[in-house]
């Protein structure tokens, strides 16, 4: 175990859990650290199981997994929140990421920490489905009418929506990646391919579910949150189909995000060599300390550029950073 | 981090690491006479400089750990036992679910716990720590831990944080304390470690017996409140209720049947002491 | 959902949205008779009168029902 990061030591638990028993004190402190700022502290607790460990490091684990019940009835409930608000729009609801795992049962969805609510409907239903969720006490989350303005026109979803009593922000989404990204995905055809739950809500398909995760994992963001999303994309690979997989893959012209995909979660979980670009992207991946830090800010500030760059042409990008700063209080002469 | 240390107060180990040396030592000197921390611990404290140049110049300590809340305030380095102490409290109410979590007071006598809960300012800290100098065993004045399986009052004998004026009506000789800490948000405060005994008891667990809720300042009135209206108080002064889910629920519900409780207005602290002491006799 | 008389006040821990509601006479016994079944107003009424001998105007009741609405305890098809 000597030499590893504490976030090496994580991908290393969650992918082979027996590994731990090696752990001193000292490297359950930092193990576990390191699993509750990625947020996969209930995900460490389920794969874990009721191997020996310490005591301890045995009530811990106890309470993420209670804890992470708890998170999934809220998130669960929220759905079927949304659901009520949207029975009337006619619309099929889609749910995406961590709900969706829950309320499908994949083993994506064991101990997992989810936050918003994220929910794919068709983009002629967006109107309906906004006047919808406003009316069932939905706020909209940022008041300012030019971040508004963008999100409505480029960005792949509504602005962000949070409910008035419950707290909870809602996503709506009506295709997977930004109109502006290089790729366009069929929207189209990853709601005709859904799967019903039989509640009035749907998934996915299992390998649409695989290209979601990796279009969002690799072509979308800054990769803040990367080791869950990819330990996600572990899980969601071993319940699909290959030849499935690669020819949704295509279809959606997301072939070569889906293979990266592939490649790092056996790079970051179970222990393969990776090298060149690869290996760039499981040093941002394990970007983290046995104190719960971020660490390596260089690799970090890379994928951040990066991620802008991605979702915006580079015209498009100047425009916005341009009214970012002339709107910064902080700028004030 | 470049010093930590790892504290144990009752059933719960925190590991506190620090940019800094002092804030560090001040904690363990605090806490020297508390049993021993376990190996691995339960919750996280991070004291850290908001921006690299902070830890040199007019050194400001960030509060956060395995949990944190954005906005909040930095302290300067001289008040970093304080910052501590927030962050142990930061991340026991935003991260412990052992046990239901009441912002509360609480002493045992014979074996039976009394509660105390109430707002900042309600007086709970006073009064814990002067009956405490009556021979009661101090268990707590932040929080009190209800344990959901068993219903029993466990102690939190964190170091009692006295501010201003009641720093002067408590015994500090021969007791170990912190710096007195001058010019903080509250005021002037100094924490008071609680004695031997206590320390020696935290880990034995007591069954409620009697819910105060405190008001100093007060004309005198005693008002006994019915379980319906304790179990919302309740709930607004519980950290975790909510995490906790149908075990919390359960928890409130047997408390609130099982124990009496009764809503206490006192002028000042010895008419407080003295109303306590009545009602633990009836 | 859990329901635990404490004296005046019924508190009811609701299961699938994890949230405590301290309730007054009638909701509980609204929540009682609506538990699992669809009921319209009348029928509604009706049931409320004959199990808990509750009555009261049409207008009332679906006030009751809007408050239990909006706390997400009871749906409305």
């Amino acid at each position: 175990m000597g030499g590893m990061t504490d976030a090496a030591r994580l991908a290393r638990a969650l992918g082979d859990p027996a590994s731990t028993e090696a752990l001193d004190a000292g490297g359950w402190a930092g193990l576990l650290a390191a699993a509750r700022a990625e947020l996969l502290l209930g995900t460490l607790a389920y794969r874990i199981g009721s191997l020996p460990v310490p005591p301890a490091v045995a009530a811990i684990l106890a309470d993420a997994r209670a804890a992470a019940t708890e998170q999934r009835r809220a998130a669960l409930w929220e759905a079927e929140m949304v659901r009520r608000a949207l029975a009337a729009a006619g619309c099929p609801v889609v749910l995406l990421k961590g709900t969706a795992y829950a309320a499908a049962g994949l083993s994506a969805g064991e101990g997992r920490s989810i936050g918003d609510c994220d929910i794919l409907v068709p983009r002629a239903a967006l109107p309906a489905a906004e006047a919808r969720l406003l009316a069932a006490g939905w706020e909209w989350v940022k008041p300012d009418p030019y971040d508004d303005a963008y999100y409505r026109r480029w960005m792949h979803e509504l602005p962000p929506l949070i409910h008035r009593d419950r707290d909870r922000m809602v996503d709506v989404h009506h295709t997977i990646l930004p109109p502006t990204a290089r790729v366009t995905p069929d929207a189209a055809a990853l709601l005709a391919d859904r799967v019903e739950l039989g509640n009035g809500l749907a998934v996915l398909s299992p390998a649409d579910r695989v290209v979601h995760a990796a279009a969002h994992l690799l072509a979308d963001g800054d990769l803040a949150g990367g080791l869950r999303n990819l330990w996600d994309l572990r899980c969601l690979l071993t319940e699909v189909d290959a030849d499935e997989l690669a020819g949704r893959a295509a279809r959606h012209g997301l072939g070569r995000e889906v293979a990266r995909a592939r490649r790092l979660a056996a790079a970051v979980f179970d222990g393969v060599p990776a090298s060149g670009v690869d290996a760039l992207y499981r040093r941002r991946l394990l970007a983290r300390d046995g104190w719960g830090r971020a660490t390596r800010p260089l690799t970090r500030l890379g994928f951040y550029v990066r991620s802008h760059w991605l979702r915006m042409p580079p015209a498009l990008l100047a425009r916005h950073l341009w009214i970012k700063w002339r709107r910064d209080p902080s700028r004030r002469a | 981090m470049r010093r930590a240390v790892n504290v144990r107060v009752g059933p719960v180990t925190f590991r506190i690491g620090s940019d800094w040396a002092a804030p560090v030592a001040a904690v363990a000197d605090l806490y020297r006479d508390y049993p021993p921390a376990a190996p691995v611990p339960d919750l996280t404290v991070r004291l850290e400089a908001p921006r690299q140049w902070r830890r040199w110049l007019r050194p400001q300590v960030a509060v956060t750990g395995d949990f944190g809340l954005p906005g909040m305030v930095p302290l300067p380095l001289a008040h970093g036992l304080l910052a501590a102490e927030m962050g142990m409290n930061l991340q026991m109410a935003l991260g412990h679910r052992r046990h239901l979590l009441l912002h509360a007071a609480s002493v045992e006598r014979d074996g039976a716990a009394l509660v105390m809960t109430g707002e900042s300012g309600a007086g709970k800290s006073t009064l814990s720590a002067l009956l405490a100098a009556r021979g009661w065993r101090f268990m707590g004045d932040e929080f009190a831990l209800l344990a959901p399986d068993t219903g029993l009052v466990h102690a939190f004998p964190r170091p009692v944080s006295l501010k201003n004026e009641s720093i002067a009506a408590v015994q500090w000789d021969g007791a170990r304390a912190g710096p007195v800490l001058t010019n903080t948000p509250k005021g002037t405060i100094r924490h008071l470690a609680p004695d031997a005994a206590a320390l020696a008891a935290s880990d034995r667990p007591a069954r409620a017996a009697l819910l105060l809720f405190p008001r100093f300042g007060q004309p005198p009135s005693v008002r006994p409140v019915p379980p319906g209206e304790a179990f919302a108080r309740l709930t607004q002064a519980s950290t975790n209720y909510v995490a906790l889910g149908e075990a919390g629920f359960r928890a409130l519900v047997r408390l609130v049947r099982a124990v009496p409780a009764v809503a206490v207005d006192y002028p000042d602290t010895e008419s407080g002491i003295a109303a306590v002491e009545a009602l633990w006799a009836g | 959902m859990a329901a635990e008389p404490l004296d005046a006040l019924v508190a009811i821990y609701h299961r699938p949205s994890g949230t405590t509601h301290l309730l007054v006479e009638p909701a509980p016994a609204i929540l009682d008779v609506l538990a699992g079944r669809w009921l319209d107003l009348p029928e509604l009424r009706r049931a409320l009168s004959d199990r808990y001998e509750v009555s009261g105007s049409i207008a009332a009741l679906a006030e009751r029902l809007d408050e239990l609405v909006a706390a997400g305890l009871v749906e409305r098809a």
